[in-house]
């Protein structure tokens, strides 16, 4: 079971550096923060705009990938499902085969300039951390979403396609409009808590919100600010917000693995 | 030893197999035949796992399809239409499938050069003809010396020459003892290599025995002219 799942990591991985496309994701990254090194000087400029950034294009890249992926590869499929091999472990193969290297092209990209700029600041390592660490879970949960999309929509590409950008866009646009239309229509009301929880529904904007704290830039946020800054910086919000994060990265990729399992090839 | 019970599958509204019953004894070779979306594929990805039914059971060599996977270890497949990962080079989709089973692929060499796949080993599999990317397939699916061979429209992309090297290998396998399933709209070329047939019909088996039994009760010379006679009149 092992040996197959090793097996199939290490193909994905040789398939993807083979693509080179992999390498242009990473130097995206890679120019991104040397330039903002060079014009800010470094420290927490950098890693505020490096992730904000991030936040847009992670999710759209990991999820077009994904659903990209399954369509391409259906022969693939085909031909590993006849062999003696299990289905879950297949899952996971591709799953993680195709994530971590995205997610290290990420990394690398991200973080190489620190060697030629002067390393990590004083203080700004847990800043490079965070950022580096929902750059990392935010292409899992969207490869995974990437997934579910494929395979729900297998025979029907332009559908897959069509609602992966429908998500990404809810995500990272209409979803912040209908925060403001809430906010807006119910203002009266002590909303903060329903709030709090509306924005933890979101994937993208928990990210968001958790790098804002981090870089202390809440006040700009005013009362909202405070009073995310009041739950989100307590332990307990710190703790909520990891734990919301998990279930943003068990939900798709199990709902994928349901779907894999269950499905006519 | 393959035994179908009750086997049902349908597509949406389309029922593509309807309780079909079939035991298929080791060793022997049948062709399956039928007309386009009679449930053919169906019939064989079902029993490969890849299509999973929707009532019955199927068990092959006593071991019950339920989830299990390792049976597939005693079976080789050749799809009908053969599309591999594109950028992977030959050489490298042989043996990462080797290395993927953990066995041996014993007759691999023997194969490649039957098949006269030297050429070929270090070229990626995208701009490989659709021939050569059927030989592959057959490679793929007989390499690992499996008990049971199932055979989706083998020749049908395959020039003379490797069609023939294709059939006399498949004479080779059936010496040897294997259970040899092929589907084929070429009459006479199932008439060289197989001596059971099935006839499906809208997802029911119609006819199941001998190619013999068959022309003397059609009083038919060829299996064509048998074949169109139950099409026509698939009482």
């Amino acid at each position: 079971m092992m040996r197959v799942y090793t097996q199939i990591l290490r193909n994905e991985f040789k398939t993807l550096l083979r693509a080179k496309w992999v390498l242009g994701y990473g130097l995206i990254f890679l120019l991104l923060t040397d330039t903002l090194f060079r014009f800010s000087g470094g420290g927490t400029e950098v890693w505020v705009s490096v992730s904000n950034i991030m936040l847009l294009l992670i999710p759209i890249i990991s999820l077009i990938y994904g659903i990209l992926y399954i369509y391409q590869s259906r022969d693939y499929l085909e031909l590993l499902l006849t062999q003696p091999v299990n289905r879950s472990t297949l899952f996971w193969g591709l799953y993680t085969g195709i994530s971590a290297p995205l997610t290290v092209a990420f990394i690398l990209g991200a973080a190489l300039p620190l060697g030629w700029h002067g390393g990590v600041t004083e203080g700004s390592g847990s800043q490079l951390f965070l950022v580096l660490a929902l750059g990392s879970i935010l292409t899992f949960i969207f490869v995974g979403l990437g997934f579910v999309m494929g395979l729900w929509f297998y025979d029907d590409k332009i559908k897959g396609f069509g609602f992966s950008i429908v998500i990404w866009l809810f995500m990272a646009v209409i979803y912040d409009g209908l925060i403001m239309v809430i906010i807006f229509l119910f203002g009266d009301y002590p909303l903060e808590t329903g709030i709090i929880a509306i924005t933890m529904l979101n994937p993208m904007d928990l990210a968001r919100i958790l790098i804002l704290m981090e870089f202390d830039i809440s006040a700009l946020m005013g009362y909202t600010g405070a009073v995310f800054n009041q739950f989100f910086g307590t332990y307990l919000g710190t703790l909520t917000s990891f734990g919301m994060l998990s279930l943003w990265l068990a939900i798709p990729a199990l709902t994928g693995l349901r779907i894999f399992r269950r499905k006519d090839f | 030893m393959i035994r179908i019970n009750n086997l049902k599958k349908a597509f949406g509204a389309q029922q593509v197999l309807k309780e079909l019953n079939l035991n298929v004894p080791d060793g022997q070779a049948t062709g399956i035949v039928g007309p386009n979306g009679a449930g053919k594929t169906t019939l064989i990805k079902t029993m490969l796992g890849l299509v999973k039914a929707d009532s019955g059971d199927i068990s092959i060599n006593d071991i019950h399809l339920n989830g299990n996977y390792n049976y597939r270890r005693d079976i080789g497949y050749m799809p009908q239409q053969a599309h591999y990962p594109e950028q992977m080079i030959v050489s490298e989709l042989l043996h990462f499938i080797e290395d993927l089973r953990g066995d041996e692929a014993v007759y691999k060499q023997e194969l490649i050069k039957e098949f006269n796949l030297e050429p070929e080993l270090h070229k990626q599999l995208r701009v490989l003809s659709g021939g050569n990317k059927q030989k592959v397939g057959a490679t793929l699916a007989m390499m690992f010396d499996p008990a049971i061979l199932f055979f989706d429209e083998p020749t049908a992309g395959l020039d003379p020459r490797s069609s023939f090297i294709f059939k006399e290998r498949i004479q080779k396998e059936k010496e040897a003892g294997k259970t040899v399933l092929i589907t084929s709209h070429i009459m006479s070329e199932l008439e060289q290599l197989v001596d059971h047939v099935i006839f499906i019909l809208e997802g029911e088996i119609k006819y199941y025995g001998r190619i013999d039994d068959l022309l003397k009760e059609n009083r038919q010379e060829r299996l064509e002219g048998a074949i169109a006679k139950l099409m026509e009149d698939p009482a």
